[in-house]
């Protein structure tokens, strides 16, 4: 079952290139997104009981904080491909394009490219999440790169190479960092022949579990090294300040639904590979000099964040930026552990399921007011009523208002702040965050108030599939503000007891 | 065959700085074919058979193949004038050179792992890619920088190589491959979207 994880979006993706027919690939990608999300629900399920599956020779075997990673990547990705059968439909039918920012005519590429590397995009992600070996994360971490630079490329024109060319290098590069990590790593488990050490038996696939085994062994200064290598390897890819310059030009010019994957799905990805690292130095009681770290580099990228929030027109900047604060809250709290560990855990999901939603929306803004700039969007609730509704409370939720989601794990990790004693990060996080909820608000309020414009035709209905995917992921998130189910809580406990919590 | 091995790691490093002084994208590519051989040669040297066939094929034969073609593809103007200048690049390799051997003076500790010079030559060929990445401005030449850079953690990895662990470095090669192929699409595009190659030009995308 777990193979079918890796190679059902795999194959699909293949048929999707050599049979090329429209209709079939716009068939195939929802039904690969459910049976994908059937599927990880189902090994969620089994991992929450205490199991452990494994496939490929153990290739291939979640523990609950990559089943968790799993299932949010498959259940967005789910999302992702009922919204685009709509997009692509409504884009079979623009018969010229021109580029919103320069006026330039522009083509799509290939749609069978675009499904198929959505799949691909799903294989890599499902990989990183369900292997313990280090080496494979890395490779599909590297794959989800490959795989969704060409998504970003949809639209063929200067700017969406631009960010293409700077997602493909600056990733690439950071992720080689990453390698070296893990060579170092190695370095530092390694246990010279007849020195008394043990070395880690050829064929085993569950480094992990070996690593945290002997983590009392490992040579420290290598380990702390190789930890501040995978932090700034995968923190490149994580969007983490200041590493975070490919992030705002990717998703911005990415088409909404891959924004969405990219933001809800992949920084995820990227996350799980640095608290791997920091899984090992826990187990070799340098928790203190991880975790110190990645405090360090989650209060940056929240103050990044904020001074970049604070009068950003762009809104798919806006939300791209937002996405940078929230991974630094995320890297805040797995630094701190405790009580912040889990709910950074149960951020993770909020967040993912809001920024999902925010930018689909911010898809079907796009697609009817032909702008960039918030600005120039006005009257939001004339033109778009549910749009406008939705976009209204996805902003309140991404900004940690009550009663949604990410108010509650917001807040437990303020209080796991307080609990730690660590009462100066808890200030510079208070402050940030009202400073972005200040910002965003602005942008957000202009947007959806206002009247409409003049030249905007009022009663165009807004196509089911368009609104029907955020609007699920909207009270997916209310109603995890208004009560955590318990199994999702213990499922989220089981998983930050790995990282500490 | 291990009395070859600081000859071949010799060779590396000065092929690192021949490569910092180089304008020409087409000497560039030779050199990244050359250190793919040279590579190829020190796994032969260590019992790595297999793979030795392996980096042969990809990084001796197919990515400069690939990137020989990328370039013949271009109609853009190939050579331009480098970010940094190429003085300094190449005073800046020797300076990652001379904190790699003091570093590997430093790291005493492990000295049964790796050969003497291994870790210095790893060390200095990602430092030269790195600067190649950040030197340069056309994509080509980034590209180059990468595979260099890429080279020297492989490099790095070569001692702690274990028989179970091939299905990883051939994965690891792989990755790279289909990396640079994604890379090269991209090029192309960029020569026809923007007439140029120089990523120097890129500045439409900021805050």
């Amino acid at each position: 079952m777990l193979e079918a994880l890796l190679f059902l979006p795999l194959c699909a993706g293949l048929l999707m290139l050599a049979v090329g027919n429209a209709a079939l690939c716009r068939g195939l990608l929802p039904l690969t997104g459910l049976a994908h999300a059937a599927l990880s629900l189902l090994t969620a399920a089994r991992v929450a009981h205490g199991e452990t599956p494994t496939a490929l020779g153990g290739l291939l075997a979640p523990d609950p904080l990559g089943a968790l990673f799993l299932t949010l990547a498959s259940l967005l990705f789910l999302a992702a491909s009922i919204y685009a059968l709509a997009y692509l439909r409504e884009e079979e039918s623009i018969e010229e394009r021109t580029c919103i920012q320069d006026g330039r005519s522009f083509t799509n590429a290939p749609e069978r490219r675009f499904t198929a590397c959505l799949c691909f995009f799903l294989a890599a992600m499902s990989l990183v999440t369900t292997t313990p070996h280090l080496g494979a994360l890395w490779v599909g971490i590297e794959a989800t790169t490959l795989s969704s630079a060409p998504l970003i490329y949809f639209h063929r024109h200067q700017r969406s190479l631009e960010a293409t060319w700077k997602y493909l290098i600056i990733c690439s590069v950071g992720i080689a960092l990453a390698l070296l990590g893990n060579i170092l790593l190695s370095v530092a488990f390694y246990a010279p022949a007849g020195g008394g050490g043990s070395e880690m038996p050829a064929g085993d696939m569950n480094q992990m579990g070996w690593f945290i085994q002997h983590a009392h062994t490992a040579a420290q200064p290598w380990l702390k090294a190789a930890f501040i290598f995978l932090l700034v390897g995968y923190g490149t890819k994580m969007g983490l300040a200041p590493l975070h310059n490919w992030l705002p030009d990717a998703h911005s010019q990415a088409p909404s639904l891959v924004s969405a994957l990219l933001s809800g799905a992949l920084l995820n990805c990227a996350l799980l590979g640095i608290l791997r690292g920091h899984q090992i130095t826990l187990a070799a009681g340098l928790g203190g000099f991880s975790g110190g770290l990645l405090v360090f580099f989650g209060l940056l990228s929240l103050i990044t964040a904020a001074i970049f929030i604070v009068g950003q027109g762009h809104y798919k900047r806006l939300l791209a930026y937002s996405s940078v604060e929230h991974m630094g809250i995320l890297a805040l709290g797995t630094g701190l552990g405790g009580l912040a560990a889990q709910g950074a855990l149960l951020h993770a999901v909020c967040h993912s399921l809001t920024k999902c939603m925010l930018f689909l929306l911010a898809g079907n803004i796009l697609a009817r007011y032909h702008t960039f700039s918030s600005y120039d969007v006005r009257g939001l609730r004339w033109i778009m009523p549910v749009t406008g509704a939705l976009w209204t409370a996805g902003f309140l939720a991404i900004a940690g208002s009550p009663p949604f989601g990410v108010f509650v794990s917001e807040f437990l990790i303020l209080k796991g702040m307080l609990a730690g004693g660590s009462y100066g990060v808890a200030v510079v996080y208070l402050t940030t965050l009202a400073i972005i909820f200040v910002g965003m608000s602005v942008a957000v309020l202009r947007m959806v108030q206002g009247n409409r414009p003049a030249d905007m035709p009022q009663n165009q209905r807004e196509a089911l599939l368009n609104v029907l995917p955020p609007l699920v992921l909207g009270l997916a998130v209310l109603t995890l503000g208004l009560c955590v189910p318990d199994w999702l809580w213990h499922f989220l406990q089981r998983g930050a007891a790995l990282i500490g919590g | 065959m291990t009395t070859l091995l600081p000859t071949i790691l010799f060779l590396l490093l000065l092929n690192n700085l021949v490569l910092l002084g180089m304008s020409r994208l087409r000497g560039l590519i030779r050199l990244t074919a050359f250190q793919g051989i040279l590579l190829t040669a020190l796994l032969l040297c260590l019992d790595h058979a297999l793979l030795a066939g392996a980096v042969l094929l990809i990084k001796g034969l197919l990515l400069p193949g690939l990137l020989m073609r990328t370039r013949k593809g271009l109609h853009a103007a190939t050579s331009l004038k480098p970010r940094l200048h190429r003085g300094l690049g190449i005073l800046a390799g020797m300076a990652g050179l001379v904190f790699s051997l003091w570093l590997e003076a430093r790291l005493l500790i492990l000295p049964d792992l790796f050969p003497p010079l291994l870790l210095p030559t790893a060390l200095t060929t990602l430092f030269c890619g790195l600067i190649l990445v950040v030197g340069r401005t056309t994509a080509l030449s980034q590209v180059i920088g990468y595979l260099v850079a890429e080279n020297g953690i492989f490099l790095l990895g070569v001692p702690l190589m274990t028989a179970g662990a091939v299905w990883f470095e051939l994965a690891l090669l792989l990755d790279v491959f289909v990396a640079v192929f994604v890379m090269g699409i991209a090029i192309h595009h960029i020569g026809e979207t923007f007439e140029s190659i120089d990523v120097g030009r890129f500045r439409s995308l900021r805050d």
